[in-house]
């Protein structure tokens, strides 16, 4: 086994313990909350899944103006890495929302402001990811999805405030917001946040990983066939 | 050449083609209309709920109107690849834009002045006394349309499947501008009639924003 495999390999377990331990503390460890009772659980893994989407999605802006200043396709990667990861997070928060929401509030969903402006932005890293499957080649692709990509994360403030103008009901934050939290909850839900945040990180790799691998293949492609077309240039002649 | 000759150059230019045929404008009136007929039949409103719905119903159809006006902007550049030769000219890049900018301004308002009126016949809404107010909501808003729409076009004209993937980025993107477009027309509609002044802020605060990501975008996005 190669050293950066093994690496990999420790990585992986080690997100794996710590996934392990969230999962436990927030099931076992946390006090149960007054008037939500088992289902307030939910909560451990819902907002540190928003959080991670939000913190991919801030890594998709960061590196999108890094491949806007560099050229370096290197950033496009990471950003498409990023991109599909934070959908994945916020798409566990808008799963784990109505879960959550039925029993408390007695319906599914509501046209509330951050489930509103989660959606919205969901859509938008939709739309990104779908621009990149339309565009042509390579560099184009990063540069042009690099330029949406800024202009969505542009306009993430003003679809928060002119929702959250439009209506609120959701519960307010209690995490630095004034809101009292227990501190063993805190302490959970800051263990659960890291555990994400790994597996955030570990499958940001895998991603960058096989997104240079394609591109990799690509070159080596049109390597073999500016060979091929030689080679049988050199036959005719 | 200074940019605001560039600027004026450009539009002249997008203007000129557009009133020769007028192609553009009469389609887009023709669809409007036909949203807005359409609007009532699968809603069937009594006129209490028509002044209701009317807003958001009236900014839907200017916003589906946008995302399917903006699309040539570009896309007419790339029959002939005059984009490669507004390019070669030395002006500043963001003249161009601007100019399209601009140009599409005038399409989109143009369009809703012309459609206001039979809007407000059709669904019993008190117009004139709020004309003044109700113009200034139009620029703001469709000034948002235009500079999005503008900046998207440039990336959509790029893609396969361009006609369809232009509202797919333009929509989720101008939720904040038809909140606040609907919010606004919906104070002015209300009795007795108010300009929601917090609204308008954020009409502005987005026309600025997009406008100044557009100006640090445009070399990315005119690039070949």
């Amino acid at each position: 086994m190669t050293s950066s495999g093994k690496t990999n390999w420790a990585a992986t377990l080690g997100v794996a313990v710590l996934m392990g331990i969230a999962g436990y503390a927030a099931l076992y460890i946390a006090p149960e909350e007054r008037t939500m009772h088992e289902i307030q659980r939910i909560f451990y893994f819902h907002v540190p899944s928003a959080w991670t989407a939000f913190t991919a999605f801030f890594v998709v802006f960061l590196s999108n103006i890094a491949y806007l200043t560099r050229r370096d396709l290197k950033w496009d990667w990471i950003g498409v890495s990023a991109a599909e990861v934070g959908l994945a997070f916020c798409t566990v928060v808008l799963v784990t929302g109505p879960i959550w929401a039925k029993p408390v509030w007695g319906i599914w969903w509501t046209w509330d402001a951050r489930l509103t402006s989660t959606f919205v932005l969901w859509l938008m890293y939709v739309s990104y990811l779908l621009l990149r499957t339309l565009l042509p080649d390579t560099e184009k692709c990063a540069r042009i999805s690099a330029a949406f990509g800024i202009f969505a994360f542009l306009d993430v403030p003003l679809v928060y405030f002119s929702i959250w103008l439009w209506r609120t009901q959701h519960p307010q934050p209690v995490i630095g917001g004034g809101g009292s939290l227990d501190p063993t909850m805190r302490w959970v839900l800051l263990t659960c946040w890291t555990a994400l945040l790994g597996v955030m990180i570990l499958m940001m790799r895998q991603r960058y990983l096989l997104e240079k691998m394609r591109h990799d293949t690509e070159e080596l492609l049109h390597a073999a066939e500016d060979l091929a077309s030689k080679a049988q240039e050199r036959t005719t002649r | 050449m200074s940019i605001a000759r560039a600027v004026a150059i450009v539009l002249a230019k997008e203007l000129r083609l557009e009133f020769r045929s007028r192609e553009l404008l009469t389609t887009t009136l023709v669809f409007v209309l036909m949203v807005i007929v359409l609007f009532s039949f699968s809603f069937d409103p009594t006129s209490e709920e028509s002044r209701k719905i009317g807003p958001g119903l009236l900014w839907i159809a200017f916003l589906f109107a946008g995302s399917l006006m903006l699309n040539p902007s570009f896309a007419r550049e790339q029959a002939n690849d005059t984009l490669y030769a507004l390019r070669l000219a030395p002006v500043e890049p963001f003249a161009i834009l601007l100019g399209k900018i601009l140009a599409n301004l005038a399409f989109l308002l143009l369009t809703e002045l012309l459609l206001l009126p039979v809007f407000a016949v059709l669904y019993n809404v008190a117009l004139l006394p709020v004309l003044g107010p109700m113009v200034l909501v139009l620029l703001l808003g469709t000034l948002g349309m235009a500079v999005t729409g503008t900046a998207f076009s440039a990336i959509s004209a790029q893609a396969r499947m361009r006609e369809l993937l232009l509202p797919l980025l333009l929509l989720p993107v101008l939720t904040p501008v038809l909140i606040a477009s609907v919010e606004c027309t919906a104070g002015l509609f209300a009795d007795p009639a108010e300009l929601r002044m917090n609204w308008l802020n954020v009409l502005v605060a987005f026309d600025v924003i997009f406008l100044a990501g557009s100006y640090l975008l445009c070399d990315t996005l005119l690039e070949e």
